[in-house]
């Protein structure tokens, strides 16, 4: 398969800050390829999916190249990138329908006029297997459980088919059966879409679940990846051990 | 669950909020009808004084009256009396007009009132449309500007500026009458007549609303800079909207909402505006009433003011809600399910 | 609040010196002109930059504006800060009970504080120099009667919120009394982002002042800003500039009242972001 994405020695620095926050990244994603990033808190994992998505504040500095040889244009957000954040509660608009905001990715993204958007996003609100989406299109956010919202956020990213998700911590702030329940949304819809997929989470159970090949990030570096059958069997770093060793001293 | 999700659903949610306004405001209306009715007994002379003063009378018959009046009464009773008469619409007689209170407040509110609607439209208007240009890009060069100007203009006291404005448009230049309501007997009528108070309510207008309209900017600039800072804007930025767009659909209109409640907390402070700007600009307005209450020793009629002024906060202040619950779907969500 | 960090913001700089210009110039009138303002000083509608002894000109009867400006700046400045510090006091006082007694007492104390919003500010100002009659005190008064109500709704939110925090419970547990607790523990406490609130109580003071003497309801034995506009507009086309300067001073106050305002606030925060 050829790469989608290629980061060749990336590192970012936000401005007054005394280390870089990223430093030396190399890394390949295939074109419907799942790649999990994991690492502690801080270890650099937002930065990079913002850095590859263009999201990093105007004053962070970046290094290296990010280059997209299965596009032949420079990416763009909405149409290329899928983007879901962490706290499905403030990435959503507090007093935009929530259909209409599912609809102004389809109407900035897919040159189609309001009345096809709004169709569209309620056949999309129907895809994540939302509840009445017709009525819920109409809803706003507060109305809703962060299941059901981070539910809204996944469609209003893959409202363009987009060739890359980067879903940032998007199960974190949900509990585990809803969790469950949204990774298995995001399956699903990568699969038959077939997106890549850039799962970032501290959760390297929920990564294993998830993707082919993981990524270990700590203190802004890439430790070690590989796939994720030969991480899980054989980590190579006392740090993707001590991850393995915690996660599964949490399910005995 | 989180149901409801029904179209009557705004229309309960407002009329529930309506209802606890009403009902809130009931012992606020009563505290300023006291305050009101201890300001009266505090200035020298009583009603029968000023009756007596415009219509005429002698000893025996202000005697008279103070009995049927129930002025000799206790104050307990004066008050309940008070209150009655106000119940009945009732506020009393003028001693400078020699008419009811009512009917002298009554014949000036709508000069006030147009010349406040329109001071309100002028300053929310401009003053979110310039706060969007600034806050769409905090800390450029126009924000810096329009931040500058804001706070400068909002600086200049509204008579002053009226003094000023009439110097430079009806003194030097000549472009607009210099007072008035109206030409006075001009015989227009119809579009001509409404141009011509137009005319000379361009002043008046502009100098009671630019130092809101300053505010107005300002608060605008600020709530977008807040907004700007929320996920949800970045949100937007990841899934590919357009920067115009992000501007004005979500953070213009996110940071709107603390600026229709302004409205309605201004309408007093507007109200009080009104005084020096329809004496500077001699509109017969409830403002230049309040001054010429003064100025003839009319308390009677100073206090009608006042109560028909806080009735009126009270009305804006409703219909203001009722704007701010049709803009914010969150209002009274929290009671939704109780 | 260190002393360069607020250098470093040209707009507080800016403040500060319209300030202190301005509080020189009160402190200086009784000595740079120690005549009394409101007597005639030559001959009447002198224009500005004419006569050395006038730099600015005099009035329709003949007095000196400059000398009006230097003694309006007193007034101005006294009835301001004076009117201020009572709504502070009062709006303080009234919401510290409010908001740490609770139930009815609060109930009564904030539907007061309503009716006190809902009545236009400036009417009541009105109502009270008119029925009590003009003087420096009344003015003051008055102006205080309508500001109190910010302060209060702000110190009742800070009393609500510290109300329950450690020291408060252990000031209860030692025994203190509520009222005691209330103004030595809560209040203090609660009072900086009222007097966040204080530059624009003070500059709406100014200029409500400024309003009440340009309608002729100031105090009559002094001079004031907004007496001299008010004396100026008589002769608004001959002589513009009567109104004019008072005018720009009164400007010049209330700018440097926010600026230095807006440069203490600001200053603060930055200090809390960095602590
Ligand atoms: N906007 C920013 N400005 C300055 N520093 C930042 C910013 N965002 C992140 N950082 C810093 O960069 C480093 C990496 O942060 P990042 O958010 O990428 O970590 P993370 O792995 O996503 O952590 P978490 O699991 O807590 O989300 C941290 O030290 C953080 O403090
Ligand atoms: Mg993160």
């Amino acid at each position: 398969m050829s790469a989608l994405l290629e980061l060749r020695g990336l590192g970012v620095r936000y401005s007054g800050a005394a280390t870089a926050a990223l430093e030396g990244v190399d890394l390949a994603l295939a074109a419907g390829e799942r790649l999990a990033v994991i690492g502690e808190s801080g270890s650099g994992k937002s930065t990079l999916a913002r850095a590859i998505a263009g999201l990093l504040p105007r004053t962070a500095r970046l290094h290296g190249t990010i280059t997209w040889p299965g596009l032949d244009h420079p990416a763009r957000n909405g149409r290329d990138i899928g983007f879901v954040f962490q706290d499905p509660g403030s990435s959503l608009d507090p007093v935009m329908a929530l259909g209409d905001q599912v609809a102004e990715v389809a109407h900035a993204n897919l040159d189609m006029g309001w009345r096809a958007a709004r169709r569209l996003a309620v056949e999309l609100l129907d895809r994540v297997k939302l509840p009445e989406p017709a009525a819920l299109a109409r809803a706003y956010a507060h109305q809703l459980s962060g299941g059901q919202k981070q539910r809204v956020a996944i469609a209003a990213a893959i409202v363009a088919r987009p060739k890359l998700l980067i879903a940032d911590e998007a199960t974190s702030a949900l509990d585990t059966i809803v969790q469950a329940e949204i990774v298995a949304l995001i399956r699903a819809l990568v699969t038959e879409d077939g997106m890549a997929l850039i799962f970032v989470s501290h959760d390297i159970g929920l990564a294993a679940n998830l993707a082919d090949r993981i990524a270990v990030f700590r203190h802004g570096r890439m430790v070690e990846q590989a796939t994720t059958a030969a991480l899980v069997a054989r980590p190579r770093t006392d740090y993707s051990r001590a991850l393995l060793v915690a996660h599964l001293g949490l399910e005995a | 669950m989180h149901a409801p999700i029904r179209g009557n659903a705004s229309m309960n949610r407002t009329f529930r909020l309506l209802k606890r306004r009403l009902v809130g405001a009931i012992p606020v209306l009563l505290i300023v009808v006291i305050g009101s009715f201890l300001l009266l007994e505090a200035a020298p002379g009583d009603a029968v004084d000023a009756y007596v003063a415009s219509v005429g009378g002698d000893a025996g018959m202000i005697e008279a009256l103070r009995q049927g009046w129930g002025l000799d009464a206790s104050p307990m009773t004066r008050l309940a009396a008070y209150l009655w008469a106000l119940l009945h619409l009732d506020l009393g007689h003028s001693v400078a007009f020699s008419r009811p209170v009512r009917d002298v407040v009554l014949e000036r509110l709508p000069n006030t009132l147009l010349l406040m609607g329109a001071a309100t439209a002028l300053s929310f208007a401009l003053g979110t449309a310039l706060g969007i240009v600034a806050g769409a890009r905090p800390g450029s060069a126009r924000d810096r500007a329009l931040s500058i100007g804001s706070l400068a203009l909002y600086a200049v006291p509204g008579f002053w500026l009226a003094l000023v404005l009439t110097i430079v448009f009806s003194v030097e230049l000549r472009w607009l009458p210099l007072s008035g309501m109206e030409t006075i007997a001009s015989g227009k009528v119809g579009f001509a007549r409404a141009l011509d108070v137009a005319r000379h309510m361009v002043l008046p207008v502009t100098s009671l609303g630019l130092i809101y309209l300053a505010l107005y900017l300002r608060m605008m600039r600020a709530g977008m800079a807040e907004v700007w800072r929320m996920d949800f804007t970045r949100a937007a930025r990841a899934r590919g909207i357009g920067r115009r767009r992000i501007v004005l659909s979500h953070v213009a209109r996110n940071a709107l909402l603390p600026l229709v409640t302004m409205l309605g907390l201004q309408s007093a402070q507007m109200l009080g505006g009104s005084v020096v700007i329809e004496s500077v600009f001699s509109v017969p307005g409830l403002g230049r009433l309040a001054q010429e209450a003064v100025g003839s020793r009319d308390t009677p009629l100073l206090i009608g003011i006042i109560l028909v002024s806080a009735a009126l906060v009270i009305v804006i202040n409703l219909l203001v809600d009722i704007a701010y619950a049709a803009l914010d779907p969150r209002v009274g969500a929290s009671e939704a399910s109780a | 609040m260190s002393l360069a960090r607020l250098l470093r913001s040209p707009d507080a700089v800016a403040g500060f010196v319209i300030l202190g210009l301005l509080g020189a110039m009160a402190l200086a009138a009784p000595l740079l002109f120690p005549g009394d303002p409101l007597a005639i000083a030559g001959q009447p509608l002198l224009r500005p930059f004419q006569d050395w002894a006038l730099p600015l000109g005099t009035d329709r009867l003949g007095r000196d504006v400059l000398a009006g400006l230097f003694h309006g700046a007193r007034t101005s400045l006294a009835v301001g800060l004076a009117a201020a510090a009572a709504s502070i006091l009062v709006g303080s006082i009234v919401g510290t009970i409010a908001g740490f007694a609770g139930g009815l007492v609060d109930e009564v104390l904030m539907r007061i504080t309503d009716a006190f919003q809902t009545v236009p500010g400036f009417l009541l100002s009105l109502a009270l120099v008119s029925v009590v009659g003009p003087s420096l005190g009344v003015v003051v008064m008055a102006i205080a009667l309508s500001a109190w109500t910010g302060p209060a709704r702000i110190a009742r939110a800070e009393v609500l919120s510290i109300r329950e925090r450690d020291y408060v419970a252990s000031a209860r547990v030692i025994g203190m009394h509520p009222v005691e607790i209330a103004f030595r523990e809560v209040l203090p406490n609660a009072l900086p982002p009222v007097l966040a609130l204080s530059s624009v109580i003070v500059a709406a003071a100014i200029l409500t002042e400024a309003a009440l003497s340009f309608l002729g309801l100031g105090d009559p034995n002094r001079v004031t800003w907004g007496g001299m506009i008010a004396e100026g507009r008589a002769v608004l086309r001959s002589a513009p500039y009567l109104s004019v300067i008072p005018g720009i001073a009164l400007v010049l106050a209330v700018l440097g009242v926010y600026l230095a305002g807006e440069g203490v606030v600001e200053g603060t925060a930055a200090r809390e972001r960095q602590a």
